[in-house]
């Protein structure tokens, strides 16, 4: 029985300023010369960081209500369609929502310009009730007048995520990036062995409840993410090969800053939002100090056909062979881009590292574990739609 | 004498179609074309990105001849602009830059552009997520 350490002892620690943290990057290299009870020994708290493109991302804003009020039946901000199913005057916007006739500003740019303290044009329209009798109304709210801004994304953080090529003999446009004709490209999108959900596979430390670097400030892990899946196959360092868990998180957005939150638009494919999600892994013992050691040569994904439907599995390369700038698919050498930002991921890390050992970030323990052994579900369509 | 490399965005009146230009830079400048782009419409305008290759004597004077005829010509990194500032660094733009032109530093992991290197496909204008790319080529 090795060391075993506590969060609250962790958490003491940093109080009194003596914690050790270091990136998921330093303590990887760290292992190359120690073993992982040594590293339990002397290691409190590991940093772990990405910045990449999370289309399940939105936020739930108040306006505040007009005198006379309205229940807003329809919204528009900025022209971008919000939810409208809320309450008189709360919204949800979803970072991909756009107007069809201007689809390069959307939900997310939205998003970006209210953390930015730019005035939105906000239009809503409601049938008017005895209590709400107001139809319409057309005005200009920022961070400073709205009630709350909350960031709720409902998916993120993906553990692991394929790499894309195209083996059609046309471009593809995805949100993978642009895909050149006959796999004259690949791209891959995880931080790799900084990736937070690859330095805890098993899930031993994330959990609900943990807290967490979102966009600039602190928020939380709220649940585990939609299409949380555990029963993808992993390789022998104990690593998912593709996509599998997610977290869903949540933090106050107008604490946040668009350094770590920014908007983008993908060439005939749509809106969506960068996120910037750094989480701390305690180091409790050993085996969770094995966990975080993991390099890129451990970290295996699938390659994946992006432009023939299914997106079918073409082979299996490490995130040390992505880095190097090429691979080999099938016998065919293929030149990589990243299209998530790793140094973005490095600064969120330092940060974070830098904020727990000035005492301003303190770790918690999830007050609940996420599920295990679940699976993915995929939509059966109903002939007709009806119950027979 | 001291060869040079340079690449040149041109212009071309609309009445200049039927004078055989590159001819002329070959033979009477002694000068090496590649022709990385082109662009060229019968009664309009065209514009060609070249990359010149010949003594500084001979690009000087070559260069001063397409004047002399109404073709302008201007270096081409004046032509590519590149919102660094704003720039996230996610790898987006060097999945489509087969020139090599937009690489990632494989240490820091930045974006870095070697503007010698650009071809103006512009694939990396509709790639970049967040539009920092803008080529003034056609004008």
């Amino acid at each position: 029985m090795g060391i075993q350490k506590t969060y609250e002892e962790i958490n003491e620690k940093i109080r009194r300023g003596e914690a050790v943290v270091l990136t998921a990057e330093e303590v990887s290299q760290m292992a190359l010369t120690a073993s992982p009870e040594e590293i339990a020994e002397r290691v409190d708290v590991v940093t772990t960081a990405t910045f990449g493109a999370m289309c399940s991302s939105g936020a739930i804003v108040n306006f505040g209500h007009a005198n006379p009020p309205i229940r807003m039946e329809k919204i528009r901000l900025n022209g971008v369609p919000a939810y409208e199913g809320l309450a008189a005057v709360d919204t949800y916007i979803g970072a991909t929502a756009c107007d069809p006739e201007n689809p390069k500003y959307g939900g997310a740019h939205v998003i970006q310009d209210l953390v930015d303290g730019k005035n939105i044009e906000l239009e809503a329209w409601g049938k008017g009730t005895d209590c709400y009798p107001r139809k319409h109304i057309k005005t200009i709210i920022n961070k400073e007048t709205v009630n709350e801004m909350i960031l709720f994304n409902p998916r993120n953080a993906y553990q692991n995520y394929p790499v894309a090529v195209n083996s059609t003999s046309q471009m593809k446009y995805t949100y993978m990036g642009n895909l050149l004709p006959n796999m004259r490209n690949a791209t891959y999108s995880t931080s790799g062995e900084l990736s937070p959900l690859l330095n805890d596979p098993e899930m031993k430390t994330i959990g609900i409840g943990t807290r967490i670097f979102l966009g600039g400030t602190q928020g939380f892990v709220v649940w585990p993410g939609t299409q949380f899946n555990t029963s993808k196959p992993k390789n022998e360092f104990g690593v998912p090969v593709g996509n599998s868990a997610t977290l869903a998180v949540m933090g106050n957005l107008k604490e946040m800053s668009s350094e770590f939150l920014q908007a983008a638009y993908y060439e005939k494919y749509g809106v969506s939002l960068f996120v910037g999600i750094g989480i701390p892994i305690p180091v409790l013992n050993a085996d969770i100090a094995k966990c975080v050691s993991i390099r890129n040569e451990q970290i295996e994904t699938t390659v994946c056909d992006y432009g023939v439907e299914g997106s079918p599995a073409l082979g299996r390369v490490t995130y040390a062979e992505l880095r190097s700038g090429e691979i080999e698919v099938q016998g065919k050498k293929i030149r990589t881009a990243p299209v998530s930002s790793l140094s973005k991921a490095r600064k969120i890390a330092e940060i974070l590292k830098q904020s727990i050992l000035d005492g301003e970030f303190e770790i918690s323990k999830p007050v609940q574990m996420f599920p295990k052994n679940t699976s993915l579900k995929s939509l059966k369509e109903i002939k007709g739609g009806e119950q027979s | 004498m001291k060869m040079q490399k340079k690449r040149y965005v041109l212009k071309f009146p609309p009445q200049s179609g039927d004078q055989p230009f590159s001819y002329h830079l070959v033979k009477d400048f002694d000068i090496r074309i590649n022709i990385l782009r082109a662009e060229v419409w019968p009664g309009k305008t065209g514009s060609l990105v070249l990359e010149l290759e010949g003594t500084t004597t001979n690009l000087k004077n070559g260069i001063a001849y397409l004047q002399e005829n109404q073709v302008s010509c201007e270096p081409l990194n004046k032509k590519i602009t590149w919102d660094h500032v704003r720039c996230i660094s996610c790898g987006n733009c060097t999945a489509v830059c087969f020139a090599g032109a937009l690489q990632m530093d494989p240490v820091k992991w930045e974006l870095q552009f070697d503007p010698e290197k650009c071809i103006v496909c512009e694939l990396c204008v509709p790639a970049c997520p967040l539009n920092l790319f803008k080529i003034d080529f056609r004008e």
